[in-house]
């Protein structure tokens, strides 16, 4: 799926990293605990997270993330904005609640390609 | 066998937004070294968990990296508590973080195993009320 796809899903506003919403991604994590992110994620570009703190931006570069998500109107700070900018990660926010948020991304098949599952499992 | 190309950084206990500062510097510098992206991810995981542990629960300390030709070290110092039982705190999921760490989305107590997770070593020196140093290597 394209960044920009996630964006339109969720009616989301791009916050910095335009440039980036050709790119694709295959899979995403939800979660407001960065410690559960550091240890459980592995190939998820995209976190959807309703926490608000420099670390969100830290960990996501960390695991080589693309796209954030903060969910429930969460607002970065100007300083967020332009760490995850420099790192090259696309910040999006949307007023959807993260369960939503989630349900409408497996939906449209993010982290849900069967073609890629049986690929995964080869 | 060239000199290994070295890092230092001060790592400020006082303001938790600025924790991790130096690993995404490391992450950055690695990445310019032209090391291979898998390297690059658990070298930089393994020292943000250590820099926001130090941040967390010794209100700071210094990190040092040094990449050599066989294995990048991190070594991590501080003057803080100590941990007074090593095996209990490297269990997944035992934390002592204050609530208001949580909240920052940290204290899952997954810190200690995920750098050993990450590493190929890791050294743990402790003393109760002196402080720990931590060294983690990855080979390459």
């Amino acid at each position: 799926m394209k960044i920009r796809e996630i964006q339109k899903l969720l009616g989301a506003d791009v916050l910095c990293g335009d440039e980036h919403l050709d790119n694709d991604v295959y899979s995403a994590c939800c979660s407001d605990m960065m410690s559960d992110v550091l240890a459980f994620v592995k190939d998820q570009g995209v976190l959807i997270t309703g926490l608000s703190n420099s670390q969100v931006i830290r960990t996501a570069n960390m695991m080589d993330m693309v796209c954030i998500v903060f969910v429930r109107s969460k607002t970065p700070t100007d300083e967020m904005i332009a760490l995850a900018d420099e790192c090259g990660i696309t910040v999006m926010r949307s007023t959807l609640r993260a369960y939503e948020a989630c349900g409408l991304l497996y939906t449209a098949g993010l982290g849900n390609d069967p073609s890629r599952k049986e690929a995964a499992h080869v | 066998m060239s000199d290994p190309i070295r890092f230092h950084f001060d790592v400020d206990g006082e303001n938790f937004s600025s924790a991790g500062e130096a690993s995404v510097l490391v992450k950055k510098k690695l990445r310019q070294l032209g090391f291979p992206p898998d390297i690059i991810r658990r070298v930089s995981i393994a020292m943000y968990e250590g820099e926001i542990n130090m941040v967390i629960h010794a209100n700071g300390g210094v990190a040092d990296v040094e990449v050599g030709d066989e294995e990048i070290v991190i070594i991590l110092k501080d003057t803080g508590p100590g941990i007074p039982d090593v095996p209990l705190a490297m269990q997944e999921g035992y934390s002592t973080a204050r609530d208001s760490i949580r909240a920052l989305g940290f204290g899952a107590g997954m810190g200690l195993p995920n750098m050993k997770k990450y590493t190929d070593r890791m050294d743990i020196d402790t003393t109760v009320g002196v402080g720990t140093t931590i060294t983690m290597s990855v080979k390459l």
